[in-house]
């Protein structure tokens, strides 16, 4: 399924901040979206999982295939990180949760409550969500934040397997994965200061 | 869905959930009533459906403000969003849990505080039908309540007055069922009209629930 973005156009809060935005993701593709602070990123990402809609501009081929990820992990703390994983798994209708805890050495505290875990390991449990949601596109927003050197190589692993099995991936993040995907640099695409035109427009 | 349901009730017995939080203020609340209006039993009598109506509308009111808050802090609700169920069918199943942890326990509850007030015999059917039929419908409100609130700091002072107003007639008609029950009255009349205001709360609110969350989640 190839996720097709033309003349996208979004805002945040009202404010339009990215403008003109072309780009296709094609399966078995990684995508890395860079850009300064403040530039929108994560309004894009929450864009194309749905939350919100564009301001103008067209997304095709995103309709139940975005496997969201956002800054907070969705996580209960007073949830085993079994009963985490198995909530989301019988959410998206998927079974069995054991490749996700092994794809980031969750097993060992898979009896542990999630409030007790260290950011990091909290982090994994969230990132171990997108295997079991079984959607093709993943879109993730800084995915490797409190991860350790192994954690984001475990993390590196899990993206390089789901493309392998014709998955495909935009990520919003600011350091070197070892992907080999492009990078969509959404710099150029900062939209403009609108002109005031009428004083009153904006509440009318 | 049901996967949805189990991890509510599970989430509150766990921890912190707050099941019991609204069973203990309806039962505070009754216990008080009898010490602030003197232990005349037929005053007691007289006014008992309807302080027990209105103790377990305000325990109800309790619960709400952490019904979708507590999925808003934790990004939880976001990832629901983009699942796939409808928000629609969340929003149904968080009022279905809050109803099965809140109202369902005052509803079981009720007889018994009314011991405490005095009321009278033939009124404990009718009070139990009332708030069974009554309750269900303080829970789709809430929920509106909720998602209308959700994402603001300190929501659940806005929350009560939101939903307050929206309870008048399910207060209004529950507690009639119950006092014409009480005094040996025919009930039928408000009982339907209890009834009515349940079903279509039901029907519609939960439409409502989920365009406003959508509007939030933004």
């Amino acid at each position: 399924m190839t996720l097709t973005v033309t003349d996208l156009a979004i805002a945040r809060g009202g404010v339009p901040v990215l403008e003109g935005l072309s780009f296709a993701l094609h399966p078995g593709k990684a995508l890395i979206l860079r850009g300064p602070n403040g530039i929108g990123k994560t309004t894009l990402l929450r864009t194309l999982a749905g939350l919100q809609p564009p301001l103008a501009g067209q997304i095709d081929g995103a309709e139940d295939q975005i496997a969201y990820a956002s800054h907070s992990d969705g996580l209960k703390p007073t949830l085993t990180v079994m009963e985490n994983l198995t909530f989301w798994a019988s959410v998206f209708g998927t079974k069995g949760i054991q490749h996700a805890l092994d794809a980031f050495a969750l097993n060992a505290f898979s009896d542990r409550y999630a409030g007790n875990l260290s950011a990091g390991q909290k982090r994994r449990l969230g990132l171990s969500r997108m295997l079991v949601t079984g959607r093709p596109i993943w879109v993730l927003d800084e995915p490797t934040v409190s991860l350790d050197r192994d954690a984001v190589q475990m993390f590196a692993e899990a993206v390089r397997n789901h493309l392998g099995q014709g998955g495909s991936a935009l990520i919003a993040t600011h350091i070197d994965l070892g992907l080999d995907g492009d990078v969509l640099d959404v710099t150029p695409n900062k939209a403009k200061p609108q002109p005031i035109d009428d004083l009153d427009g904006g509440f009318l | 869905m049901i996967a949805l349901l189990l991890r509510d009730l599970k989430l509150a017995f766990r921890a912190g959930g707050g099941f019991g939080l609204g069973l203990a203020f309806f039962l505070i609340v009754t216990v008080l009533v009898p010490f602030s209006v003197g232990p005349q039993s037929s005053l007691l009598s007289t006014i008992a459906p309807g302080v027990l109506w209105l103790g377990a509308l305000l325990a109800c009111l309790l619960s709400l403000d952490r019904l979708l808050a507590l999925d808003w802090e934790d990004g939880s609700l976001d990832l629901l969003a983009t699942a796939p169920l409808p928000l629609e069918s969340v929003v149904t199943i968080k009022a279905l849990a809050h109803w099965l942890t809140t109202g369902l326990p005052l509803v079981l509850a009720a007889p018994f505080l009314g011991i405490l007030l005095n009321l009278p015999v033939p009124g404990f059917f009718w009070l139990v039908i009332s708030l069974l039929v009554g309750t269900p419908a303080m829970s789709v409100i809430g929920t509106f309540g909720a998602a209308l609130t959700v994402g603001l700091k300190r929501g659940g002072l806005l929350l009560s007055l939101l939903v307050l107003p929206l309870y008048v007639p399910t207060l209004i008609f529950g507690a009639e069922v119950a006092r014409r029950g009480a005094t040996g009255m025919e009930t039928q009349t408000p009982l339907l009209m209890l009834a009515g205001i349940t079903a279509a709360t039901i029907a519609l609110l939960p439409f409502a629930s989920a365009a406003v969350l959508r509007i939030n989640l933004r």
